[in-house]
């Protein structure tokens, strides 16, 4: 076993070439990460009210956005990325951005599922009540609908952020210099412990993950107690109690 | 954009049958995948039924690092590090036969099996507890009454999420290029390194990957719509 392979390399799997050169390792794989889930919060939210609209013109194109970005492997997507922006910009783009968005509409796809259900969750009765107050469509969904939805929805974002940071990892496949990029350079030069730097990186990789997705448990256990139906109905029962005539 | 599409230089000639080929080694290594790492989910859930601490605890663990690690890393684990891993005869015999793609099923395999086991676990949470309690009162053993009572109706429910695992494994198989199998991927990368007709071969494959998940979406629609309704508890 040649574990000090592993330890000589620290460094540069946790932050690439960075104070001397560029940032990479698990810092980019961070950075990817956390901007791909921003962007693809804001794509999936368009898309995912978009989906719920009663209008077939504005429905369609986030269904069919929707099922082809499902329905494709990540890696071609990155592929098709890589490809087709330089032509589309007529100049050369960055690797690591091209994967960004990459990462932002793949992901965006995902997201806008998150946001229909999570809508869909919240009674219709909320959104009917707040419109017979007198609020427009609109208002009525950013300031009644979209908070308690958006609430209810942390645990699956927190998920699918985890998946996001385990997909960081094909950016791989066209040179940018993220975790596991870093991890087969090593490799290719040291030649003589594979087995030690890919278990290492996979522990990286783990506690990260490990450590999110533990927090969507907790949060959803906490947010699932403040939601239920028992709550619900004690509160019902208190007003109703409220409503009695005093004797 | 000044890019002339050909689409006759993809579909006829030597790389339709690259095409072709590829599409059938992406069938076959998910096929081969969905059946080994069902086998082995279906294992690893049993086996954490039990109520044996030490085994409870493997396969916990077993499931939480395969599903917290990404494919990628797993793939190159078992790729590079497999001499270290494995004894010397097994590595002779995976060198003899199509190395590369037995790692290819072997870390499909293990990583869905990680995903698999959770649902199927969950499948078996909902069915009542009376059916484990009457069916081990009336004489059988665990194994006899979870193979024969308690999983044929788990299973039942679970269909429809582990056709979208299936899924998602025949997306995951595009990985394995990484690795140098021939799969459909691999297949459409080598034509625009060939060809510079990049745009027209990853949008066949595009389409062929989306037929697939719309076909299989169809079937558990289908499904949801006939089966999952007369089951009631």
């Amino acid at each position: 076993m040649h574990w000090d392979v592993v330890w000589n390399n620290m460094e540069y799997f946790l932050l690439g070439q960075y104070p001397a050169g560029p940032v990479g390792g698990l810092a980019l794989s961070i950075i990817l990460a956390v901007g791909g889930i921003f962007f693809a919060f804001w794509i999936g939210l368009v898309f995912g009210l978009m989906r719920l609209s009663k209008r077939w013109y504005v429905r369609i194109p986030s269904i069919v956005y929707i099922e082809i970005i499902r329905g494709t492997p990540l890696l071609l997507l990155i592929f098709w990325f890589y490809f087709l922006a330089p032509i589309l910009l007529k100049r050369p783009m960055p690797e690591a951005r091209s994967t960004l968005a990459a990462f932002s509409v793949f992901t965006g796809a995902y997201v806008a599922e998150i946001v229909r259900a999570g809508i869909q969750s919240i009674p219709k009765g909320q959104m009917e009540a707040a419109r017979s107050s007198g609020l427009t469509y609109v208002q009525a969904m950013s300031s009644v609908v979209l908070p308690q939805a958006l609430r209810n929805m942390i645990p699956s974002f927190v998920n699918q952020f985890v998946s996001l940071t385990k997909d960081t990892s094909l950016a791989f496949i066209i040179g940018v210099l993220e975790l596991t990029r870093a991890a087969t350079q090593v490799n290719n030069r040291t030649m003589n412990a594979p087995a030690e730097i890919f278990f290492t990186i996979a522990v990286i990789y783990f506690i990260i993950c490990f450590g999110l997705t533990q927090t969507s448990r907790y949060l959803e256990k906490k947010l699932s107690y403040r939601t239920s139906g028992r709550i619900r109905r004690e509160e019902i029962e208190l007003l109703e109690d409220s409503f009695e005539a005093p004797n | 954009m000044n890019y002339e599409f050909n689409w006759m230089a993809v579909l006829t000639g030597e790389y339709r049958g690259w095409i072709i080929q590829g599409l059938l080694i992406t069938l076959k290594i998910s096929a081969i995948s969905i059946i080994l790492s069902l086998l082995l989910g279906t294992i690893v859930t049993t086996l954490r039924m039990t109520k044996v601490r030490v085994l409870e605890w493997i396969c916990l663990s077993y499931i939480e690092f395969f599903r917290n690690t990404p494919l990628l890393v797993q793939i190159f684990f078992w790729y590079f590090g497999s001499y270290v891993i494995f004894p010397d005869s097994v590595n002779q015999w995976l060198y003899a036969h199509d190395y590369e793609f037995a790692i290819g099923v072997l870390s499909l395999s293990i990583y869905t099996a990680a995903f698999i086991a959770e649902e199927i676990r969950a499948g078996i949470i909902s069915i009542p507890k009376e059916q484990m309690e009457s069916s081990r009162a009336t004489g059988l053993s665990f194994m006899q009454a979870m193979s024969y009572v308690v999983l044929p109706q788990a299973f039942r429910i679970v269909i429809p999420t582990l056709i979208s695992q299936f899924l998602n494994l025949i997306k995951n198989s595009s990985l394995v290029m990484t690795i140098g199998v021939m799969d459909l991927t691999y297949m459409t990368r080598q034509i625009e390194s060939y060809s510079f007709r990049g745009f027209e071969a990853f949008t066949v494959a595009t389409l062929l990957y989306i037929a697939i998940s719309l076909i299989v979406s169809f079937f558990i629609t289908m499904y949801n719509k006939k089966y999952l309704r007369m089951i009631r508890y």
